[in-house]
């Protein structure tokens, strides 16, 4: 009995493991076998080739998991990063900007009028299922987005709506490989709408069978198929034998791994765990680029971070409040520190490379004692405001808190005093889209290139509640941007920009701080990787040398 | 003996009622309408309605209570609002992976923490002694991500001995079936692969385990030193019996109740999911599995999610509780 009691320890052990066991065991039995097989037949080609070169086979680090691999359903980059890869959209953006190029159509016209688009199909084009690309595949794809709930397709209801009215009034496939699209009124930027990650063609026979589901299965007609996710750690895309585009794509097989930490990451990067690393801070770029065998790859900027200024509470109620805090932030210096001078300081609410930035709008320059005389002429009593930070790293911010307590030191000096506060990210977002916060720090990082995807979504009247988290509004403002949305003379377009631009000036609802320019690193033996300022790229390009 | 278990098992029933009506409560104490708080503020009203009368919200309580029971006792953990997946299919891979990183690092705190803590007492007050406890003081304030970070600079950096993170080379994966990666790859017959799935184990296993080996150390010293003050120690020790055979057959049974107490928490604390450690280290597993249904307001998920943590805890001290009395035949309970 004695000698017994550390064996029976032992012995419960493993007995609760073994009841576990058997358990799993009995469940996986019954899909194990064509799971074996499908592999036999994958491992077949790889290790063929693979003898010969360097394996093809990349392994890409990044912050989180995708939330889903239904690009219509998504919003975060995570997930439009592999969406990219599977799916292919009617129009491409170009390599490293947003300008309009083909894609699965390879013409395309527009009418007089601007209300109808025709688009010629690509021929020959299938999905990973085996379904025809067509005309038809596409009508159903544009059905599927208007049939669906409005939170359901976020993307589809926030380009393709306004004033709750769909601006794409109908879709239709005047012959196997010719889709005409008409709308209901102008829309200026719709090509470049129709080229974002979200507008991609799913497979009908694959959404049509799969419902909610498709997102764990999504089959679309890019380079590479779907292979696996294991959720929260890694999801694997093999190369499409069947591609349309010869001799693409040049990888085997992509794995996305989710390595949350920053530093960590580079780690792994370091000994060779992953081949490219998505966010790099500004401070290790260093030791990125004294590595022989890494290299430093930058993200062209089309972001920008700003401090919103709740201007519906007071103090920021009040513009010359707004004003004064834009003479008080020394935003070269929080450029300089924070972003290791890879930042543009920014003027207006976005970035110069995009069509319609009024260059000659002179930003606030750094003044405390300006800041002084408007908040004594404001009247301003003196009271604590609450400093928001954000408490994860962004591409548009890579250290919240370190950039609130320049800030901070900032405003105290021209007599604001201020405490820092931080919420987890979701309640942040939350709250601050409330109007809870008083001055919080955010960003945007742009989905297509167009003006009236900075302005419009981050600053009109219409969007609060959603991206404005400012909570401004200007009808004069407003006026503008509605009639730059449907305008289709670019001068004219970029002129209401202008003019906006102006007013927004002059009311000052943020405090812009910089373009950043989002940092990544790979092993140097990665070429063709052409990081897209949207954020997410097809990686049909990419090989291992 | 099997009569004690029975009752132990008897008595779990309220403690696991208390449980599931406390977590029931969480999802109802949000402020706000939860159907409104999952589908955001832009969602219609009838969309609100809809989700609301999918969840029940729209019965008395107690009805939605003894629904929310039924569903749990036929095992049904409700449905993921982020990947509408059933919770019981999802939650299984990262189960695993918490349970086989939290058994690797008890393993290695007990035998690391027991031992060094038998040694301390044996020979208190020596140079040993003194290091032993130092370390293991730093051991319990050290904080984890800076250990991991510093863990990795040095055994993957620097020495290149280790991977830095991660389960597996995820390059050339294994099959999963059971989802313990130590098990998969020896069914795969993937004995290469078994030995990687160890080296990505030391890592995150000694991270993880700093902590409970500290506490463990001390407290079998402690505890050590109390029995070995006792009067049949010392008659054995006068016997001329070896310092082994003294410590491990006489002296640790009676000193080990403090210790299985210890070891049954620190488990339950490492199962629950070290978000740290899994956030460094990129382990897939529960902790960050709730992590992130925070983020993403994913409800059905933390509550579900902390119902199984917490279900694991009460489990584990069952199991201490009926080690007690397997241990030592004086404590009976009536």
């Amino acid at each position: 009995m004695k000698k017994s009691k550390l064996w029976s320890f032992g012995l419960i052990m493993l007995l609760a493991l073994s009841v576990l066991l058997a358990a799993c065991s009995a469940e996986e039995g019954t899909t194990e076998e064509p799971a074996e097989t499908s592999e036999e037949t994958n491992d077949g080609t790889t290790t063929e080739e693979t003898e010969e070169a360097v394996p093809q086979i990349l392994v890409f680090g990044r912050g989180g998991d995708s939330v889903s691999l239904d690009p219509a359903i998504v919003t975060d980059g995570e997930s439009f990063k592999v969406t990219e890869n599977i799916f292919e959209t009617l129009l491409n953006f170009g390599e490293q900007d947003t300008t309009i190029n083909p894609g699965l159509a390879h013409d395309w016209e527009v009418s007089e009028d601007g209300l109808e688009y025709t688009f010629h199909l690509q021929e020959g084009v299938k999905f990973h299922d085996g379904t025809d690309f067509n005309a038809e595949a596409v009508v159903k794809n544009v059905e599927r987005w208007k049939g669906g709930a409005e939170e359901q397709f976020y993307y589809f209801n926030s380009m393709f709506k306004a004033e709750g009215k769909d601006i794409i009034a109908s879709v239709e496939a005047t012959d196997d490989l010719t889709v005409v699209f008409t709308l209901s009124r102008p829309q200026a930027p719709f090509l470049k709408n129709i080229a974002m990650s979200p507008f991609a063609i799913a497979s009908p026979t694959a959404f049509e069978a799969a419902g909610e589901s498709f997102g764990d299965n999504p089959v679309g007609t890019g380079p590479f198929t779907f292979v696996e996710w294991k959720r929260n750690d890694s999801i694997t895309v093999a190369k499409n034998e069947e591609y349309w585009q010869e001799g693409l794509p040049k990888l085997d097989t992509i794995i996305f791994r989710a390595i949350p930490d920053n530093s960590a990451r580079l780690n792994a990067l370091m000994t060779g765990e992953i081949d490219l690393a998505d966010g790099v801070n500004p401070s290790d770029a260093q030791t990125v680029e004294s590595n022989a065998d890494l290299q430093l790859i930058e993200r062209p900027s089309m972001n920008i971070g700003y401090l919103g200024l709740t201007n519906t509470r007071p103090p920021f109620d009040n513009k010359l409040v707004r004003q004064a805090v834009n003479y008080a932030i020394d935003k070269q210096a929080i450029v300089d520190a924070f972003f290791q001078g890879r930042a543009e300081v920014a003027v207006n609410p976005m970035p110069s490379s995009i069509s319609g930035y009024n260059e000659e709008i002179a930003g606030y320059e750094y003044n405390p004692e300006k800041a002084k005389e408007l908040l004594a002429e404001a009247g301003y009593d003196g009271g604590e405001i609450e400093l928001w930070a954000m408490p994860v790293p962004r591409p548009y911010m890579p250290d919240g808190q370190k950039v609130a307590e320049a800030i901070q030191k900032n405003l105290s000096d021209v007599g604001i005093p201020s405490k820092i506060v931080q919420f987890e990210w979701a309640t942040y977002l939350e709250k601050a889209k409330n109007g809870e916060a008083d001055a919080f720090l955010l960003g945007w990082t742009g989905d297509n290139g167009d003006a009236d995807n900075f302005i419009y979504t981050l600053l009109d009247k219409d969007t609060i509640g959603s991206n404005n988290y400012a909570h401004y509004s200007n009808d004069e403002v407003h006026e503008l941007l509605i009639a730059a949305q449907s305008e289709t003379d670019e001068e004219v377009r970029s002129d209401l920009y202008k003019q906006a631009q102006e007013i927004i000036h002059e009311d000052a609802p943020w405090v812009p701080l910089a373009h950043s320019i989002p940092l990544l690193a790979g092993k140097k033996g990665v070429t063709g990787y052409l990081p897209h300022p949207t954020g997410s790229e097809s990686l049909v390009n990419v090989s291992i040398e | 003996m099997l009569r004690y278990i029975g009752k132990r098992i008897f008595h779990l029933i309220p403690v696991l009622l208390g449980m599931t009506f406390i977590v029931f409560l969480i999802i109802r104490a949000i402020p706000g309408d939860p159907a409104q708080v999952i589908l955001g503020q832009q969602a219609t009203e009838e969309a609100t309605k809809a989700l609301r009368e999918k969840l029940g919200l729209d019965q008395p309580w107690y009805i939605q209570y003894f629904d929310y029971l039924k569903g749990l006792l036929t095992g049904d953990l409700g449905e993921s609002l982020r990947t509408r997946q059933p919770i019981s299919a999802e939650v299984w891979p990262y189960l695993a992976a918490t349970i086989e990183l939290a058994v690797f690092a008890m393993i290695i705190a007990v035998i690391i923490g027991m031992n060094a803590g038998i040694i301390s007492a044996w020979f208190q007050n020596s140079w040993f002694d003194y290091i032993a406890m130092v370390i293991a003081l730093i051991g319990v304030s050290m904080p984890i991500f800076w250990l991991g970070l510093m863990e990795q600079w040095a055994f993957s950096l620097e020495l290149k001995w280790l991977p830095t993170s991660g389960r597996e080379e995820v390059r050339d994966p294994v099959q999963a079936i059971t989802h313990f990666n130590l098990i998969d790859t020896l069914i795969n017959g993937r004995i290469d692969q078994f030995w990687l799935t160890i080296k990505h184990l030391i890592l995150p296993g000694m991270a993880l385990a700093t902590i409970p080996m500290a506490i463990i150390a001390r407290m079998t010293r402690s505890s050590m030193l109390e029995v070995l003050r006792s009067d049949y120690i010392r008659t054995a020790r006068a016997k001329g019996q070896r310092m082994g055979k003294v410590v491990y057959k006489h002296a640790l049974k009676n000193a080990l109740i403090p210790i299985i107490t210890i070891i049954g928490l620190q488990t339950g604390l490492l199962l629950g999911g070290a978000i740290l450690t899994e956030t460094i280290f990129s382990w897939p597993g529960i902790g960050r599995y709730i992590y992130e249904a925070i983020g993403y307001r994913d409800y059905t998920v933390i509550q579900s999610g902390i119902l199984i943590v917490a279900f694991m805890f009460v489990m584990i001290n069952l199991i201490v509780d009926i080690l007690y009395s397997a241990i030592d035949s004086r404590i009976k309970y009536n």
